[in-house]
């Protein structure tokens, strides 16, 4: 899973597709996985770097950033 | 350093109103040339159109009678205005004036009058009642649609289309009828407005998107801008929208321009279908749109470079533009003293 390359994140958590025009906005751990995602880092991976940096079990965080990946896949910023 | 070449261009659309005409948007861009220094005769239907009053826009203003008082009358006004004024170009703005604009082109090439604006072929063509054959003459996508000129033929021709419908007049006004029921409706309240015929098309689910375009008469595309809106009004006007970077967005603005071989401003309606990503083309306004002023935000000059086509320089096609520029429109109250208005009311200029 990959983020779409033009997608457009900035520090504050301000996320532009400029394909579209939409904008949304996130939290700093929600930037964390965009960026990683931006790279094709794997779910696996980021769940690590997730658990390692943030108070977080596996199963949860695995099972929240699914439900991220899913919103970021119906707002159309994931690579098909 | 060069200097700057006088040049006086009169411009119509001066109502920056709620549902705004260009006008005032093409005499930002104009103000804003490096290559022109202008002199801007603003041409109002109405004597309370804000551009006017407002400060900075206009350095001379006459009323003109509406399209509707007949060619003669228009081709009289502009006779005595060209007595008074040397206008070197005409921008014309609402897609009402814009055959009797077309009549008269020739009338205003002897007064020493340019403009850059469709033919009457390429005008017609593109009248939403001629979309499908539009499409199909040029092999640009379009919805499909049906157009009706009384009620008894409403039914038959809905037989054609899956609910919901769009239900949309002859210049303006569009509604989303999910039955027979509301399709009547709609058809009456469109046709009261704006008479017949009525437009029913196809309802596409998707994303609608905006280009601003120029094209030479010759088939090139020489600047284009697209935009989605992010805020609409009540009457489905943009109040706020932002460019974007989408190439095909582009790609569909070359097409019609080169295959119609356009000459001057345009606007294309386009639809994104959710389910197929596919692109349609909904409607060509024969003008810039009210937004033009964000293609100057984004680099591209359009009024400018129409001025510069009608007036034969050289020009070359604007390549690139900022993504990610918003415009975003605002309400301001003037205060005006009534020697303005008393003199546009008495004498038809100001």
């Amino acid at each position: 899973m990959k983020l779409k390359k033009n997608i457009a994140i900035s520090e504050s958590g301000f996320v532009f597709n400029p394909e579209t025009g939409t904008s949304f906005t996130t939290n700093s751990l929600g930037v964390a996985i965009l960026k990683q995602l931006k790279t094709k880092t794997s779910t696996e991976g980021i769940i690590a770097s997730i658990v390692k940096n943030y108070e977080i079990d596996e199963t949860t965080c695995e099972k929240d950033l699914e439900d991220f990946l899913r919103i970021l896949s119906q707002f159309n910023l994931i690579e098909e | 350093m060069h200097s700057k070449k006088d040049i006086t261009i009169a411009v119509t659309g001066l109502n920056a109103i709620d549902s705004p005409g260009p006008g005032i948007a093409v005499i930002r861009g104009l103000r804003e040339s490096t290559f022109y220094n202008v002199r801007i005769i603003g041409l109002a239907y109405e004597i309370l159109e804000p551009g006017i009053y407002m400060d900075g826009m206009v350095d001379k203003v006459y009323q003109i009678p509406y399209p509707s008082s007949g060619f003669d009358a228009m081709l009289e006004r502009f006779t005595y205005i060209q007595g008074n004024e040397k206008i070197d170009v005409v921008i014309p703005n609402f897609d009402a004036e814009l055959m009797t604009f077309i009549k008269l082109k020739p009338h205003f090439n002897k007064m020493g009058i340019h403009l850059l604006i469709p033919t009457k072929e390429q005008f017609e063509d593109r009248l939403k009642g001629n979309l499908n054959a539009f499409g199909e003459k040029h092999q640009i996508n379009v919805p499909k649609s049906e157009t009706v000129y009384h009620i008894n033929e409403l039914e038959e021709a809905l037989e054609g289309f899956e609910y919901p419908v769009v239900i949309k007049g002859k210049f303006y006004d569009a509604y989303i009828a999910a039955s027979s029921e509301q399709a009547r409706e709609f058809y009456f309240k469109v046709s009261a407005k704006w008479g017949v015929p009525i437009i029913i098309q196809e309802f596409i689910k998707g994303n609608e998107f905006n280009v601003t375009a120029l094209g030479d008469g010759k088939g090139t595309l020489m600047g284009a801008v697209p935009m989605r809106k992010t805020f609409l009004t009540d009457k489905g006007k943009a109040w706020a929208g932002i460019s974007i970077n989408d190439p095909n967005l582009i790609k569909m603005a070359d097409e019609v321009i080169s295959k119609t071989q356009w000459a001057g401003g345009l606007e294309l309606e386009l639809m994104k279908e959710d389910k197929t990503n596919k692109l349609y083309l909904l409607e060509i306004n024969p003008r810039f749109p009210a937004w033009v002023y964000l293609a100057n935000g984004c680099g591209q000059n359009h009024p400018e470079m129409l001025v510069k086509l009608a007036m034969g320089e050289k020009v070359a096609p604007y390549k690139k533009y900022d993504v990610g520029k918003m415009f975003i429109r605002y309400s301001y109250d003037m205060i005006c003293d009534l020697d303005k208005y008393e003199k546009i009311s008495i004498h038809g200029e100001v």
